[in-house]
């Protein structure tokens, strides 16, 4: 025989109204990473919540310290090349290209016009590269998958033409000082060309997936907005700081490899949201894209390295196999490393991320004695801090992918 | 153009020397005055993004020994300018935080400690950023060797079930050269640390 037995539960209202104050002014300790699929890489954050919004938050970084400078005080200046695609490894030709010209800014080298426009081809096809990238993987943050899949097939196609200018798909150490490694191949403008144009309806196609998805509006407007002052005193750089109202983009405002000659815009944001910074990375695509068209129309004829400068530049193969003269330069720059003299210089290169910066120290020779790289993705984190607290747990996925950084260059 | 615009600045900065520079205005700034001249700088003058915050470490016999490296970036007039300021204590260097007046100052200024041993007075929270809390060295200082050397493991719960230490790097192979000068044979691209080949070989 079944017996019931009554059990008093009480005043349900009251025993909540206790509980929640109890509950009062009590948080949680949650650690996001450093393992974690939306940190992009291996960024950790300590964060606070008070119930579902985050009280406090700080970033961990470190996870990925190779201790490039070091490395850098202890290799010629072209052993040092392959490692900037390691920086961001997400725009390695543009990381070649930025060291190239801090260090050819300290030995007061000009390169010649084909090898200017050359690099204006490779920072801008990385630009489009980090970029799709950027905005897929944000996407796919926020939910919308379909995106990550038209911006990968587009990357891969990029891939392709990257291997065939540099013999290498993902780590591509083109660049020398004084010059590039080799020039372009033949046909391989025809083939950019191709890709420009196959890339534009794709951009189209993302527009028309997320500009006006209402989960993605929903998710991204008004979310982490940076205000115009937080955004320079962060130091942030590239769009990240455009999307928060300011006009500064260094192609434009202060010019190198000829980019005055080119015609293009910069999209500059109204709020400094994440959906802003969505925005920006795709119109730059655009723009890359003008630039890049203007690039295939006027490439001068001419040398890919700066011949003239016998003790910086390594010749090509073929006239190190064939010309004794070359043969000695080209010994000469490999074991003693390119000929810099004494003296610093510091040049900052508008990269996909923001602005990547060398600072190079010299006191003669073909060693570095002291190499500084400021990544953009470091400023863009040392926000995080002040950005993050007060936005619900869920909204770190977006946040961190609008600021599309990478560890890389971060940890350095 | 560089030479008037540090004209202006020496007008208002009687302290400042001009620095020998191939590409921005730079200046020498006595680390005493380095606070109020950036916030002069920054407020007067338009110098409002600090990028870069850095040091470089001239070797132990050099004196002043290391040098604070700023940079800063005008998103107005577009123009950097570089200032340098000595250390003036060689074995406990330090340097007047600019965390309170540029916030982008607070990790960089966190890693140029970690990484050179500059104490920065007045930083709201000076403690290591790229190496972990407890790591006894600054790495990038001109003595610390390439391949490291020889550490607790961090987490001493794993260092003891693992018996795990962090050992130096092999240099085996690498591409390292070990300085700017000397002969040819020493600067030659070539794995430095032979002791370590010929200990393997010897095995």
């Amino acid at each position: 025989m079944a017996t019931t037995k009554e059990i008093s539960i009480g005043d349900l209202g009251a025993r909540t109204g206790v509980a929640e104050e109890e509950l009062k002014g009590e948080t949680m300790a949650l650690n996001v990473g450093p393992s974690h699929p939306t940190t992009h890489g291996v960024l950790r954050l300590l964060t606070e919540l008070d119930g579902d919004i985050i009280t406090k938050c700080e970033p961990v970084i470190g996870y990925l310290h190779r201790g490039d400078e070091k490395i850098a005080e202890n290799m010629t200046y072209n052993q040092f090349v392959p490692y900037t695609d390691r920086l961001d490894y997400l725009a390695p030709l543009a990381n070649n290209v930025a060291f190239a010209m801090a260090v050819e800014k300290l030995a007061a080298l000009e390169v010649p016009e084909r090898c200017q426009a050359i690099r204006v081809l490779c920072c801008e096809l990385a630009r489009i590269s980090s970029h799709l990238l950027g905005v897929g993987v944000f996407g796919m943050d926020a939910g919308a998958w379909t995106v990550f899949m038209y911006t990968f097939t587009e990357r891969e196609k990029l891939y392709t033409l990257f291997e065939e200018l540099t013999g290498a798909r993902f780590t591509t150490s083109y660049t020398r000082i004084g010059g590039v490694a080799r020039d372009i191949p033949e046909g391989w403008l025809g083939r950019v060309t191709d890709f420009i144009n196959g890339v534009l309806p794709v951009l189209d196609q993302i527009d028309k997936l997320l500009t006006r998805n209402r989960i993605f509006v929903d998710r991204t407007q008004g979310i982490g907005v940076i205000s115009r002052e937080d955004a320079i005193a962060y130091g942030l750089t590239g769009p990240n700081l455009r999307a928060s109202g300011v006009d500064l983009d260094l192609r434009k405002d202060k010019p190198y490899l000829g980019y005055e000659r080119y015609d293009f815009d910069v999209p500059v944001g109204t709020t400094g949201d994440c959906y802003d910074r969505y925005l920006l990375r795709a119109e730059e695509v655009r723009q890359s894209v003008r630039i890049i068209r203007q690039v295939i129309d006027t490439i001068p004829d001419g040398s890919f390295y700066a011949e003239d400068a016998k003790r910086i530049v390594s010749p090509p193969k073929e006239k190190v196999l064939t010309s004794m003269e070359e043969l000695i330069q080209n010994f000469m720059i490999t074991t003693e490393g390119p000929q810099i003299p004494a003296g610093e210089a510091y040049f900052e290169a508008e990269n996909p991320k923001g602005a990547l910066g060398f600072y190079v120290v010299s006191k003669g020779g073909g060693v570095p004695y002291r190499l500084k790289i400021r990544g953009p993705s470091f400023c863009s984190l040392s926000i995080l801090d002040k950005l993050v607290p007060g936005h619900y747990m869920t909204d770190i996925t977006v946040i961190l992918g609008s600021l599309d950084f990478v560890m890389g260059e971060c940890d350095r | 153009m560089s030479d008037a615009n540090f004209a202006s600045l020496k007008e208002r900065f009687a302290y400042l020397t001009e620095r020998d520079s191939a590409d921005h205005l730079a200046v020498n700034c006595p680390a005493e005055h380095l606070l109020e001249c950036c916030t002069a700088l920054r407020d007067d003058f338009g110098y409002d993004l600090l990028v870069d915050v850095t040091a470089i470490d001239w070797a132990a016999e050099t004196s002043p020994r290391f040098t604070g490296i700023y940079h800063i970036l005008s998103t107005t007039h577009h123009a950097y300018i570089r200032i340098a300021s000595d250390c003036v204590d060689d074995a406990a260097p330090s340097l007047p935080s600019l965390a309170g007046i540029f916030p982008a100052a607070n990790w960089h200024e966190r890693e140029t400690y970690d990484m050179m041993g500059i104490r920065y007075e007045g930083h709201p929270d000076l403690k290591r950023i790229l190496m972990w809390e407890d790591y006894p060295y600054h790495p990038l200082r001109k003595e610390f060797p390439l391949a490291g050397i020889e550490v607790p493991f961090p987490a001493a719960d794993v260092a003891e079930t693992a018996n795990a230490k962090v050992l130096p790097a092999p240099m085996m192979g690498g591409p390292f050269v070990s300085s700017a000068d000397g002969t040819m044979r020493e600067i030659e691209p070539q794995a430095k640390d032979e002791s370590w080949t010929e200990k393997e070989e010897n095995r």
